[in-house]
């Protein structure tokens, strides 16, 4: 690990005078800390070296509360997964956030990692991780994918580029995107709040880029709003292995049914996409129609129409649709 | 020039008896920290590049009961700090990057994983497997219910077993075998001794209503 200068940030003001000191800074030379899980890791990994760990745990008491209006679920972003997860409200509420959050890593990492961190988490390419590899355009610019040619069994068959196939690996980020979360966003100038669809990008020329955070911008809270589909969610998670692993494909999806007849639906699609991934062509082939499926069958395919395999991922249209159908049938299944 | 872990500690050999891991790191510098230049120097060149000279920083950790202040170089993980500084090699350390479960330590009375967690940023009271005993030095009910059920072969992942086991009773996730597999996965053992760490689990939790 290289070294870097650790620092506490327990105040606002001293958030302040740190975002100030990061604007216009170029490349990654400041870091913040919540949880820790993926920061450390590939600090000692050698993939990320920033100069200046900045502590940002001892702002709990303005980010590390889940309130509940009735109309909207706002939760902090310094709350921890398992938090979250245990949460009253998103448990009856938001199924698919309860979800998406419990079957995501071990009860270790749930208890440390932050919200804000996980949705920034980094993808698991094996290329990104190990510098040892020379190519990798997300850590070194320029410097090619070598995923592209090489094992790209768990690479993404959405979203992706000439320049990085990288599998953003995130399951709480696809409960967002589903259910149209959107999230304060702390920088020098203030808050300004977007919708979470926004937040992320795909790789194409510049995967070095995977969110529009300026340097110094902090995630404070994320904002998710009631529905008539919130309760009827669900995330089903298609793995390796039955625990801690990462999705190779995974469905978030919502549901507004009323006398039988899909009023709206939410899909999102995790472990196949470059970013959080919202098939919105799906959703509205479905919008209007009977619930069953021949519906859901056409829906996934609609889902999966822009795949780009490789012979490693091949598998993964055919799973995704697979999972998606899937995860719609149990959808209607919910007794709500 | 290196800064005696044994200087900058209190009580961490008390009630320890010298161990041959001792005998061996009092000829080794454990704790590496640079003189204290400077800490901020190089914020003040305004743009910021990969620092190559060791920060250091200081820790109040509390452990099992015990309070120290460390002197630390800012990359140490409570890991390192728990087994090389004070001595409590319980802990072990696997994989070093958060995938195994063997470090496994109680902060705040919740589970987390020791090797990735900047000594310097804990916060609250840490608890390893050398502090789970009872007032009179006695076993607790898990650490009784594994070896009863015979739990382990090797026996490394053991404590970060065993305080994951706690943990999982207090989050009350070990009402089944499954919840307890599923609430237990964070901890990978080679030996695969798991269906006989699930019956211990299954044992040590109703005897853990005061403990």
């Amino acid at each position: 690990m290289y070294p870097f200068d650790y620092q506490r940030i327990d105040t606002q003001q001293a958030l302040s005078a740190a975002q100030q000191d990061q604007r216009g800074q170029t490349g990654k030379q400041t870091s913040y800390l919540a949880g820790g899980t993926t920061l450390l890791d590939l600090m000692k990994l050698g993939t990320l070296a920033p100069a200046v760990v900045l502590d940002i745990n001892g702002l709990a008491h303005d980010y590390g509360d889940i309130s509940w209006s009735g109309d909207e679920l706002k939760l902090g972003a310094l709350v921890r997964m398992s938090a979250a997860a245990d949460h009253q409200h998103v448990r009856t509420d938001f199924p698919v956030i309860a979800q998406s959050l419990e079957l995501a890593a071990s009860p270790q990492i749930r208890n440390m990692a932050s919200l804000g961190g996980n949705v920034l988490q980094r993808t698991r390419c094996n290329y990104f991780r190990q510098p040892g590899w020379s190519a990798c355009n997300k850590r070194q610019p320029g410097s090619g994918c070598a995923a592209i040619e090489g094992v790209n069994r768990k690479h993404a068959i959405l979203g992706v580029s000439d320049h990085c196939i990288a599998a953003y690996p995130g399951d709480f980020a696809q409960a967002l995107i589903a259910l149209d979360a959107s999230v304060d966003i702390l920088g020098a100038n203030g808050t300004r709040t977007i919708g979470f669809d926004q937040l992320h990008l795909t790789p194409g020329t510049e995967p070095e880029r995977e969110t529009i955070l300026l340097p110094g911008e902090l995630i404070t809270a994320f904002h998710v709003p009631t529905g008539p589909w919130t309760k009827r969610s669900l995330y089903l998670k298609i793995r390796d292995r039955e625990s801690y692993e990462f999705a190779l494909v995974s469905a978030a999806v919502a549901m507004h049914l009323e006398d039988n007849a899909i009023k709206d639906v939410r899909i999102a699609l995790g472990g196949v996409a470059t970013k959080p991934w919202r098939a919105r062509e799906a959703e509205r082939q479905l919008i209007g129609n009977r619930p069953g499926l021949p519906a859901f069958e056409a829906a996934s395919k609609i889902a999966f129409a822009g795949a780009i395999t490789r012979p490693g991922n091949r598998y993964k249209a055919e799973l995704g649709q697979q999972t998606l159908t899937r995860a719609l049938l149990q959808l209607t299944e919910m007794e709500i | 020039m290196h800064m005696d872990h044994g200087a900058t500690s209190s009580g961490t050999l008390a009630g320890v008896g010298m161990s041959r891991r001792q005998l061996l790191s009092g000829t080794a510098a454990v704790a590496i920290v640079p003189a204290f230049t400077s800490i901020l120097s190089h914020r003040a060149e305004g743009k910021m590049t990969t620092l190559s000279t060791p920060q250091a920083t200081f820790a109040e950790l509390q452990v099992n009961g015990r309070q120290h202040q460390l002197a630390l170089d800012s990359r140490t993980s409570l890991l390192d700090v728990l087994r090389e500084n004070l001595h409590l090699t319980g802990t072990k350390k696997g994989c070093d990057h958060g995938q195994c479960g063997a470090c496994t330590v109680l902060v705040g009375g919740r589970r987390v994983l020791s090797c990735l967690t900047l000594a310097a940023s804990v916060r609250e009271p840490v608890t390893t497997i050398e502090g789970l005993r009872d007032a009179k030095g006695g076993l607790h009910p898990m650490q009784q219910a594994f070896i009863d059920h015979d739990a382990f072969q090797c026996g490394y992942c053991t404590p970060g077993q065993i305080l994951s086991a706690v943990a999982c009773v207090h989050e009350g996730h070990a009402d089944t075998p499954d919840s307890i597999r599923e609430y237990m996965s964070g901890n990978l053992c080679r030996c695969a001794a798991y269906p006989n760490i699930v019956a211990a689990v299954q044992q040590a939790k109703p005897e853990m209503t005061n403990v």
